[in-house]
């Protein structure tokens, strides 16, 4: 009788479904990752090769190699893939808990916020405030979180209907854009350029200063979604049949919402509103991995990915340093469209 | 456990007032649900028998008064006790795209199990059973948006039976089916009750509620005005009087039931008697 059930994992008292395919897929990714990364480390104004790269990264590298990796290129990939990470995982976290596809940070608001706040901050202090100080990171991290909120409790009525969170955060994004575009009208033309440049998106010129803050921040909301999000499961049914499972729905969600928000604006306060990846970076997860809603570890694996590989796609291979957020767009959006042709011609066959 | 306040009743409701906004639903309700047999709410729409329903399985709660769960007031049990004494099949649930069968059962496991204990060789007996009883074991890897619409209501059966409880309300389960799928819903229910467990239900279709229940709960504007098995409670009189139906109620050539025919405006041919 049992044949056709899932085979488990079972330690002592501990227990896990083995799902192969998803263990298997994921591992690819976090490979994949941890390959471009390193190639991402590699390439430069020279270049480095990659084992090499990988020594140093273990410690065991020369010391020329050491200062051109760990205090020149390491900074800059490492907020890639945090940046990256974080995005993908409160992507898949949104549209968890919206039950729609079309719930990231972006559409509900917190990008917009956090954009708002920081340009504010830009261009009211004549340049005083620049990308890298740590005043820019927090405004916008405050921002976020402060839209975020608002759209949740505007949003609330009677529990979270996932429309209605979209819709708000649709009409919040709006006004948050029209105040950043007016903000930069009225102001200096160098704050512009300035702010601009963060607008986009990029990971030009970090600092270890910043990782280790990212770093830390995001470590700790993974950890705390990550035992969170068993909760989530039930959830995907439907809030009724959640309570009658036994999970307690509203306060599962606020933590993930909360987490997810937090995720969304360190991402942004750390590497400008890169777009996009928190978007496609679940759904496409997603679809590779075959699973009906959006895999947590997994769209953080491919998330980090695609900043990354972006990132290196933007540096050499096109001229003028073009910022990484561009090249998301331009990657994700035609790869999650042959994912659903795909998908779409399957089923006719 | 605790002495049981209700003699052998495990589920059951003292002088509850039930609410939305400043709209009272239910109004200082009393009940009790006899265990062992199917019990059904029935009533016009907008009665509160949902609301009752949902207000006994603790997805509202009341202002006033208490709902008990096997003597303990159920606003003060666990959310996760209260999963595993209790099944619980709501009108909308949600199946996400491209779900098995056997993930969706698997899920009814959820309040046995933790963050570290996903998966037990416990849990997975009791997921085939429920397959099993509920006859879709042949279908546990076909996802559930491909199947038909009884097919799904047996597949959600199935996830509550999982809960591993023998106490189940489920609310309105033969909705939107074609009346050979509801038969075919409402006989796996039957089985269930044969098997052992106390069913509380809300339906629609009052022939179905008569045919298979013990015990109906007739509500009329957020109060119960009957209650009692179907050959007592049901008369022309009450049908009347709580849902404004004028109707013959006869005896039923297949069961040992009462038969509700409506009369309507037209298509009358016999005289009322």
């Amino acid at each position: 009788m049992s044949t056709q059930m899932h085979p488990g994992v079972r330690v002592g008292n501990w227990s896990w479904v083995w799902r192969p395919r998803i263990v298997l897929v994921t591992t690819i990714l976090a490979a994949l990752t941890f390959l471009v990364f390193c190639v991402s480390i590699s390439v430069g104004d020279f270049t480095i090769d990659l084992p090499s790269v990988i020594r140093t990264i273990f410690g065991q590298g020369e010391r020329v190699d050491e200062f051109v990796i760990m205090d020149l290129r390491m900074p800059r990939a490492l907020v890639g893939l945090i940046v990256g990470a974080a995005l993908g995982i409160s992507g898949a976290l949104t549209q968890s808990i919206a039950r729609n596809p079309l719930a990231s940070p972006d559409v509900l608001g917190i990008t917009g916020g956090a954009s708002a706040t920081a340009v504010f901050l830009v261009t009211a202090t004549g340049g005083a405030v620049v990308t890298g100080t740590i005043g820019l990171p927090a405004a916008a991290l405050t921002g976020g979180l402060l839209t975020g909120l608002l759209v949740y409790f505007l949003a609330w009525r009677r529990g979270i209907d996932g429309f209605r969170l979209i819709l708000i955060g649709v009409a919040v994004s709006a006004v948050m854009q029209a105040l950043t575009t007016w903000l930069l009208v009225l102001a200096d033309i160098r704050d512009v350029a300035r702010a601009q440049a963060w607008l986009v998106g990029s990971l030009d010129s970090r600092s270890w200063g910043e990782v280790w803050t990212t770093l830390w921040v995001t470590v700790a909301l993974i950890a705390v979604v990550l035992v969170t999000a068993f909760q989530l499961q039930p959830m995907h049914f439907g809030d009724d049949v959640a309570a009658g499972l036994g999970v307690r729905y509203s306060a599962v969600r606020a933590v993930l919402l909360l987490c997810a928000v937090l995720l969304a604006g360190v991402a942004v306060s750390a590497a400008g509103p890169v777009p996009f990846v928190a978007l496609v970076a679940p759904q496409i997860t997603m679809r590779l991995l075959r699973t009906p809603v959006p895999p947590l570890i997994a769209s953080g694996l491919f998330g980090a990915l695609l900043l990354i590989g972006s990132d290196l796609i933007a540096r050499p291979v096109l001229p003028n340093d073009l910022p990484v957020g561009i090249v998301t767009a331009i990657i994700g959006g035609p790869f999650l469209v042959y994912l659903l042709v795909r998908a779409n011609l399957k089923r006719a066959a | 456990m605790t002495a049981l306040r209700n003699d052998a009743a495990r589920l059951g409701a003292e002088g509850v007032t039930v609410g939305y906004a400043d709209r009272v639903v239910l109004d200082n309700l009393d009940v009790t649900i006899p265990t062992g047999v199917i019990t059904t709410v029935i009533g016009p729409n907008g009665c509160g028998k949902s609301t009752l329903l949902r207000t006994l399985s603790r997805l509202l709660k009341p202002r006033q008064g208490t709902v008990l769960l096997d003597g303990h007031d159920i606003a003060r049990l666990k959310t996760k006790d209260v999963a595993k004494r209790m099944g619980l099949l709501p009108q909308t649930p949600i199946a996400p795209e491209g779900l098995t069968v056997a993930d969706l059962v698997a899920r009814g496991r959820h309040p046995h199990q933790s963050w570290v204990r996903q998966w037990s060789s416990d849990d997975a007996d009791v997921v085939a059973k429920a397959l099993h009883m509920t006859g879709v074991a042949d279908l546990a890897h076909r996802p559930v948006d491909s199947l038909s619409g009884g097919q799904r209501q047996r597949v959600w059966i199935s996830m509550t039976l999982a809960q591993g409880t023998d106490l189940l309300l489920l609310d309105e389960p033969t909705t939107y089916l074609d009346l050979a799928h509801a038969i075919d819903v409402i006989d796996l229910v039957d089985d269930l009750h044969e098997g052992g467990c106390t069913i509380v239900m809300v339906l629609h279709d009052l022939n179905l509620a008569v045919r298979y229940s013990d015990n109906l709960i007739v509500m009329k504007s957020g109060s119960i005005v009957a209650q009692g098995h179907p050959s007592e409670v049901i008369t022309s009189e009450l049908l009347l009087d709580t849902f404004g139906l004028q109707a013959k109620v006869i005896d039923d050539p297949v069961s040992e039931r009462p038969l509700i025919v409506p009369i309507g405006r037209t298509h009358v041919a016999v005289t009322k008697s």
